[in-house]
């Protein structure tokens, strides 16, 4: 209904954009020392140190790996434990019906396809992704994140944020531009 | 990481990685370009053509199968493993190169991996699924074959028999199939983000953005992904090692005489990495030469896989050398008299000779520096290997099997032409696939190739030290 009222809160943020990954390293250095804390940075290509200049610290990725190895590796053995021991054992060539070793093999291979699973769908889950719609891309330059550009976000959402105060500390980063992003 | 050695010339004449010049839009333009064009190169739709001729062959040849039953092939007792096994093992061991380039190469920090890795992945999962057609056709009733293959609750009560080497085969090919498809969707999504942020008609956006799941090149992404990157490389590792190891115990763990060796395992993994870059080797020179990548795919890249040819073509020679020396050594009469038959008069003599001359006389034309670096001599050896390949598998299961313990049981095996035509339609399907995925995936990984650039390299200031 009113839509006047609420476009200033409908700022998702401010975003800068950089030529080299050098400079948007350094950029994002500034901005965490400056005090802001829910800024992201994009880049086309992974960054070293750019996730801990922003101030990530989560390391869930291997743990996951680690839980679905785990349970890979139980439910192999397990499997063939239970369906030749216990559910139906059969005298096959006179062999032990807990042939712990014969079960080897499939006991591997569930614990790499648990664990393979468990980083893929653990990096997209802890991603958000499938993301269907987000604010950035409302920026025009913004496709150019995928190809060849640089950019560093400040939400509006920070405590830190002053539409006037935070574009001024990103042009004194010596940005291409300093864009207004839309929510 | 000092990436600088990529674009330069090396003073001992080592060509670079990347021909220089290019920037992180030149590498995107000129790498997307090859889908997002409206000028498909006329040599494409020549491959896609013999490539389709051959897929109707397959479908063909697998109709009359299922309308007949196995009675088509040449297999008959006592060689009742023929084609079928010597195809799957063939297209399996071809397979293990994608994923070797793909994580070993990149836990070992080789950089020129990055050109090749995306389509020798493609190449892995196109030639496990021919793989995968020949046991399920192989047992005659595919529509039955989950009862057969997979362990699930059924009306008898019964289980898979899993102190057999067969059932792990199920379960390690299987595995790798699926941690194939995974690790190669994680690679291809933020080329496919670049897809949809350069594409121009909204259809294909959307296509695109849809398979791209919203990536947006954050660095708290990035640095997940990596991390998984990383761990799929590390399984996939260990992974493809126990693949063709798995596939030779359904060899050695029996006691015909030819196969119970424990030489099996690492002589079928070296023959699965040679068969496997003899194949990369086939494929990237004409998809260099069809889409003009020779910046990018350069006589550093052709040279290296030619020294890995080499290599693994010479432990594959020792594998020979042990199978002789086993044999002989045993003492056993069987084993012996295999042998002989195997390399003098058995019913197969040309086979072995061939053999030899493929796999081992050929590949060492690769010692020279010159003929490493003549495409057509490279293209040439590479196809005596992927012959020598399916030689070997030959030699290995129809020598051993046509002659065992009792002369009485001794019979030849002849290939009927369904045989012939099947095997033709699973390189049809690998052609038509791989053509396929050059025309609307990126066949070389974008995102990965803007990181071999100068520029790429940051410098650390405060904390955690360079890279």
């Amino acid at each position: 209904m009113d839509h006047q009222a609420q476009s200033s809160s409908q700022v998702y943020g401010l975003m800068a954009e950089f030529d080299s990954a050098q400079a948007l390293l350094e950029a994002a250095q500034k901005v965490r020392g400056a005090g802001y804390t829910r800024t992201d940075a994009y880049s086309p290509m992974p960054i070293h140190g750019l996730a801990e200049a922003l101030g990530m610290t989560e390391r869930k990725v291997a743990p996951f790996v680690l839980a679905g190895g785990l349970i890979g590796c139980m439910t192999g053995y397990g499997l063939q434990f239970w369906t030749s021991v216990i559910d139906y054992p059969m005298n096959i060539g006179g062999r032990p019906f807990h042939s712990w070793v014969s079960f080897i093999p499939v006991t591997f291979e569930l614990t790499i396809l648990f664990a393979a699973f468990s980083a893929g769908i653990s990096m997209i889950v802890l991603n958000g992704l499938p993301q269907p719609y987000h604010p950035v891309f409302n920026a025009k330059r913004f496709s150019t994140a995928s190809q060849s550009s640089f950019f560093l976000a400040i939400e509006a959402a920070d405590p830190k944020f002053d539409a006037g105060q935070t574009a001024a500390f990103l042009a004194s980063l010596h940005p291409r531009e300093v864009v207004s992003v839309d929510e | 990481m000092d990436v600088s050695h990529n674009t330069k010339q090396d003073p001992l004449g080592a060509v670079p990685v990347i021909t220089p010049g290019y920037s992180y839009s030149g590498i995107t333009d000129k790498l997307s370009a090859l889908v997002l064009t409206h000028n498909t190169p006329a040599a494409w739709f020549a491959f896609m053509g013999v490539g389709l001729v051959l897929l109707m062959c397959l479908l063909m040849s697998l109709t009359y199968l299922l309308f007949k039953g196995v009675g088509i092939w040449g297999n008959q007792v006592p060689v009742a493993w023929a084609f079928p096994i010597i195809n799957f093992v063939w297209w399996i061991g071809i397979g293990h190169a994608g994923t070797l380039i793909s994580a070993i190469l990149l836990l070992f920090k080789q950089d020129w991996r990055t050109s090749i890795n995306r389509f020798a992945e493609a190449m892995t999962l196109f030639a496990v699924a021919c793989a995968m057609i020949f046991p399920i056709f192989h047992t005659g009733r595919p529509w039955l074959a989950v009862y057969w293959l997979l362990p699930y609750p059924n009306v008898m009560g019964l289980w898979p028999n899993f102190r057999s080497p067969l059932i792990w085969d199920v379960f390690a090919v299987s595995t790798y199939g699926s941690v194939s498809l995974l690790f190669w969707y994680i690679g291809l999504i933020p080329d496919l983000a670049t897809f949809r942020d350069k594409a121009e008609k909204p259809l294909i956006k959307k296509l695109y953005g849809v398979l791209a799941m919203g990536w947006r090149g954050s660095a708290r992404h990035w640095y997940r992904y990596e991390t998984a990157y990383l761990i799929l490389a590390g399984l996939s590792t260990p992974l493809v090692l126990s693949v063709h190891t798995v596939v030779s115990f359904d060899f050695s763990v029996s006691n015909l005489p030819g196969w119970h060796a424990t030489i099996f395992p690492p002589y079928f993994v070296a023959g699965a990495v040679y068969a496997g870059f003899a194949m990369v080797l086939t494929l990237a020179i004409p998809l260099r030469a069809i889409y003009k990548l020779h910046d990018f795919i350069t006589m550093r890249h052709l040279e290296n896989m030619a020294k890995v040819t080499l290599v693994t073509g010479l432990i594959v020679v020792y594998g020979y050398a042990c199978e002789l020396f086993f044999g002989w050594y045993s003492g056993s009469l069987y084993e012996r008299e295999m042998l002989r038959l195997r390399i003098f008069d058995g019913f197969y003599p040309w086979a072995y000779p061939a053999l030899l001359l493929c796999n081992f006389i050929v590949p060492q034309l690769l010692w020279v520096k010159k003929y490493r670096r003549n495409i057509a001599v490279l293209f040439t050896v590479a196809m005596f290997v992927n012959v020598g390949m399916w030689l070997e598998r030959f030699v290995i299961i129809v020598t051993s099997l046509s002659s065992d313990f009792l002369t009485s049981s001794w019979a030849s095996f002849s290939p009927t032409r369904w045989d012939f035509l099947t095997f033709a339609g699973t390189i049809g399907l690998f052609v038509t696939l791989f053509f396929l995925f050059v025309r609307v995936l990126p066949a070389i990984s974008i995102f990965e190739m803007r990181t071999l650039l100068p520029e790429a390299a940051t410098k650390q200031t405060p904390e955690g030290g360079s890279h």
